[in-house]
């Protein structure tokens, strides 16, 4: 173990570097990347995690790489925020490149390579961006996790629909760098340099300060997913392969909340309500729209798509609400908001990682990615059907498991919104706290989809009958996540310590003493008085109960229960297709809310002699927002191609007309 | 002003007198010999600074200049357009006088551009700046409106010879291992166009770069 938690980070982040370059060196057989580079890449990650813990605890430390520009060197630094975020990286990309190991074990030698390649390449650009402390290396860091995860993206690039899918991602991610970059030049305001020392010593005019904020949230939201910055997420996360995408979605668009914080919170510091709201504001209509379009899905990963675009909304949440009490001088309110935002983070890193996996491995084994053509797949899979139950438990906030406690946390926060001098505000945070209230019963909703179209009744395809249980590798991965999932709800507590203490070094206070007591058995975010939870207790009433049901049933239905056909209603023919659908179990909400979604439908006539019904469901922000966007790119393009003329006579003429009014100008 | 002064600034006079015969000649021979004497002009006023403010490093130069743009390369744009059989007269954009009139403006623009750079350089040939950038901005001119590639070529070299007086003028030449890496590019850059000169006509049956404008994506 190193001395320094830097230190043993840059060796993690180098190790990661140094396993993809070893992935490329024997290409031929590909015998590094196949047998070792994943599981040594797992075994980095969980040192990493460790370290991350360390972090949190000790006082932030600084260093000075010798390598970058001239002039310019890469500086590094680790705190408590950044040792959280590596805690989250390193563990759940443990947990992912375990599963990977066994996943792309099949895969031919050339692509393996350039997998294991760009998988490890795209795992220590991740560490760098949290790693780094000055604006430099935090772009290098950034466009590199950008065009690392492009590769991935479009590992499937001989089809069309997925080098789509990897442009819009490009495009929206660049979009998002060029934010960022413009933020960082704000705050850099024309004096000093770009560590990030500097940035936070620059004093800025309210005005400018907000235009930073603005650069920030849009920059950093569109690789969050948030909208209407969105577009991309659901296009990008079904294309990639499932470990991938786990990464992508429990990790990637982590990053970008990492750097909310971090810009928002520690680099412009001074927050104000205004930003606040404007976050709540755009995180109630992220999480709404998220939730009601995954429920709309019959693509698993798409629908897991829309889960991250949803959940991504419920952290910003936590973080608007945060802003608003830290804007009206209430700190220990923020930090409330702040911890169950970043706990959220953690969560929603572990169980969404864990619901990839899972359809990864039922797309690996059966084939099958359209819920509509799954079923029974509880009879082939038990065991991938068990960790995925926890991660839909886990997504669906029910406790004791790991996302009640940090949506129960965000209700905390925003129950203290009394202390909240504004009225309007006082009365518009419960609006945001119904709408989280929505989002997670319509979550609820879509997982009782998703489980029971896809794992129950009868299968829809010969192929989801002759699926096969995932690999020990695959599964050690899952059951990784999975018991993540139940430590996080189970002893919360101690995550609550440890975020109170990156909240603390980021606003300069904590939470109430009282809160600071809670241990191992009870979680009080406020006071004793306001609010506790216990999750061992609800866990102990759970399997209290449970136990007890089932001994009884025992007890007196023992021997008495008959087998026999169920009653067909009458029917004499019954088979899978008489099952509700994916589409039919989203029929109550399409019809509910109409005005949220484009239809497209069309309905059979009654004379039809081979009746069809067919239904599209599309995103509004693309005929609003994209394709007119998309329009006018296309014609300014147009426009400036007149300038090309082919003759090299106008060419010589444009650079000459330059020189002379650069040549006027500088006179 | 020293004698060695008035030589460069007769010199000086030379180099823009040849640039604006080169815009108005139509002959690719007597391009290149004109080209030859400008090499020739820019040398010897390289020679005389060096000679009369001890800078050795210009008598260098000087014999660089000699061997690359009197001989070495007008050899080579000789030999070219023997192979190429391109003797004849040179097509033009626009026609002689008027761009006989351009050059004038364009003449007296550098002018004004350079009385202030020039008050500030404390060097003998301070005065001739003017000259160089006119030189070079007439060089310019002659790429844009000549239709055939080596009259083109031609000007791109000119105008480096421009850009060489404007460095000897202005600060008395740049440092020796720039100049040497300049001379070389120079010497290179000939080398492939005359490459490229084949290459178009072997695709065009021409080497008129009107045919070119094919390329251009719909």
């Amino acid at each position: 173990m190193p001395d320094s938690a830097l230190t043993g980070s840059l060796g993690v982040a180098l190790a990661w570097l140094a396993i993809a370059a070893l992935c490329l060196v024997p290409a031929r057989a590909a015998w590094f990347a196949r047998r070792l580079a994943f599981p040594l890449g797992a075994a980095a990650g969980l040192a990493l995690a460790v370290l991350g813990v360390e972090a949190v605890w000790s006082p932030a430390e600084q260093m000075t790489l010798p390598l970058g520009m001239p002039d310019l060197p890469f500086h590094l630094r680790i705190d408590p925020l950044a040792g959280f975020f590596l805690l989250l990286l390193g563990s759940v990309a443990a947990g992912i490149s375990v599963y990977a190991a066994g996943f792309f074990r099949a895969e031919p030698a050339g692509r393996l390579a350039l997998t294991g390649l760009q998988y490890h390449l795209f795992l220590a650009s991740m560490a760098f961006v949290v790693l780094a402390d000055d604006a430099y290396l935090f772009m290098v860091a950034w466009e590199t996790m950008a065009l690392s995860s492009y590769f991935l993206v479009t590992t499937d690039h001989d089809k069309p629909a997925i080098r789509g899918a990897g442009f819009l991602y490009l495009l929206i991610a660049h979009l998002g760098a060029i934010a960022v970059l413009l933020c960082f030049g704000v705050m850099h305001g024309g004096q000093g340099d770009y560590r990030f020392d500097a940035l936070r010593e620059a004093q800025l005019t309210p005005a400018w300060a907000t235009v930073a904020f603005l650069l920030a949230f849009f920059g950093f939201g569109a690789k969050a997913g948030m909208i209407p910055l969105h577009a991309w997420l659901p296009e990008a996360h079904p294309a990639a392969p499932s470990p991938v995408s786990a990464l992508l979605s429990g990790v990637m668009i982590k990053t970008a909340i990492y750097g909310m914080v971090r810009v928002i919170y520690d680099l412009i510091g001074g927050v104000r309500w205004e930003w606040g709201l404007v976050v709540l504001v755009v995180a109630a209509g992220t999480t709404l729209f998220g939730v009601l379009f995954a429920l709309m899905q019959h693509d698993l990963k798409r629908l897991l798509a829309y889960h991250s675009v949803e959940n991504i909304g419920i952290i910003l949440l936590g973080l608007g609400l945060s802003m608003v009490f830290i804007g009206f001088g209430h700190p220990a309110a923020g930090v409330l908001g702040l911890i169950a935002a970043l706990y959220h983070t953690l969560n929603h890193a572990v169980f969404k990682g864990l619901l990839f996996l899972g359809a990864g491995s039922i797309l690996h084994s059966a084939g099958l990615r359209d819920l509509n053509h799954m079923g029974g797949l509880i009879r082939p899979m038990p065991r991938t059907a068990f960790y995925f139950l926890i991660g839909a438990l886990a997504i669906s906030a029910l406790p004791p498991l790991n996302g009640f406690v940090s949506e129960w946390l965000t209700f905390q926060a925003a129950l203290q919104a009394p202390l909240l001098a504004h009225g309007v505000v006082r009365s518009l945070v419960p609006l945001f706290a119904a709408v989280l209230a929505l989002a997670g019963a319509l979550t609820a909703m879509c997982f009782v989809k998703v489980f029971g179209v896809a794992f129950l009744g009868q299968p829809r395809e010969a192929r989801a009958a002759a699926g096969h249980d995932a690999g020990s590798l695959e599964r050690l991965g899952m059951a990784w996540l999975a018991a993540g999932c139940f430590v996080l709800g189970l002893f919360p507590a101690f995550v609550l310590l440890m975020l109170n203490r990156v909240g603390a070094s980021l606003t300069g206070s904590g939470l109430s003493a009282e809160a600071l007591e809670s241990n191992w058995l009870w979680l009080v975010p406020t006071a004793p008085q306001q609010a506790s939870y216990s999750p061992l207790i609800f866990l102990l009433v759970i399997v209290g109960v449970t136990l007890v049901t089932f001994f009884l049933v025992r007890r007196f239905y023992h021997g008495r229960v008959r087998y026999a056909a169920p009653w067909d209603c009458g029917y004499p023919e019954q088979n899978a297709r008489m099952q509700d659908t994916a589409d039919a179990f989203g029929q109550p909400i399409r019809h509910v809310f109409e005005p949220a979604f484009l239809m497209h439908r069309r309905l059979p006539r009654p004379d039809d002699a081979a009746p069809r019904f067919e239904l599209k469901v599309e995103d509004r922000h693309w005929v609003w927002l994209y394709l007119p966007v998309a329009r006018l790119a296309a014609y300014l393009s147009l426009k400036i191609g007149l300038l090309q003329r082919g003759r090299i006579s106008t060419y010589l003429l444009y650079s000459f007309v330059t020189l002379i009014a650069l040549l006027v100008f500088a006179r | 002003m020293t004698l060695a002064g008035q030589f460069v600034n007769l010199l000086a006079a030379l180099l823009l007198l040849i640039a604006f015969a080169m815009l108005s000649q139509r002959r690719i021979l007597t391009l290149i010999h004109l080209f030859a004497w400008q090499g020739a002009a820019l040398a010897l006023s390289t020679f005389i600074v060096a000679a009369s403010t001890g800078q050795n490093h210009l008598y260098f130069s000087a014999a660089l200049t000699v061997a690359l743009k009197v001989i070495l390369i007008p050899w080579v744009l000789h030999r070219l357009i023997d192979r190429l059989e391109v003797r004849w007269d040179v097509e033009t954009l626009i026609n002689i006088p008027t761009t006989m009139l351009i050059g004038i403006g364009l003449a007296i623009f550098a002018f004004a551009l350079a009385t202030p750079i020039s008050q500030m350089a404390s060097t003998l040939t301070r005065s001739t700046l003017g000259i160089a950038l006119a030189s070079v901005l007439l060089s310019f001119l002659m790429m844009i409106v000549r239709r055939k590639a080596v009259p083109q070529v031609i000007g791109f070299l000119a105008m480096e010879n421009g850009l060489f007086f404007a460095a000897t003028s202005a600060t008395y030449g740049m440092p020796l291992v720039v100049e040497l890496g300049v001379a070389l590019d120079v010497l290179v850059g000939t080398f492939i166009f005359g490459i490229f000169f084949f290459h178009i006509r072997e695709q065009f049956d021409s080497l008129d770069i009107r045919h070119m404008e094919k390329l251009k994506e719909d």
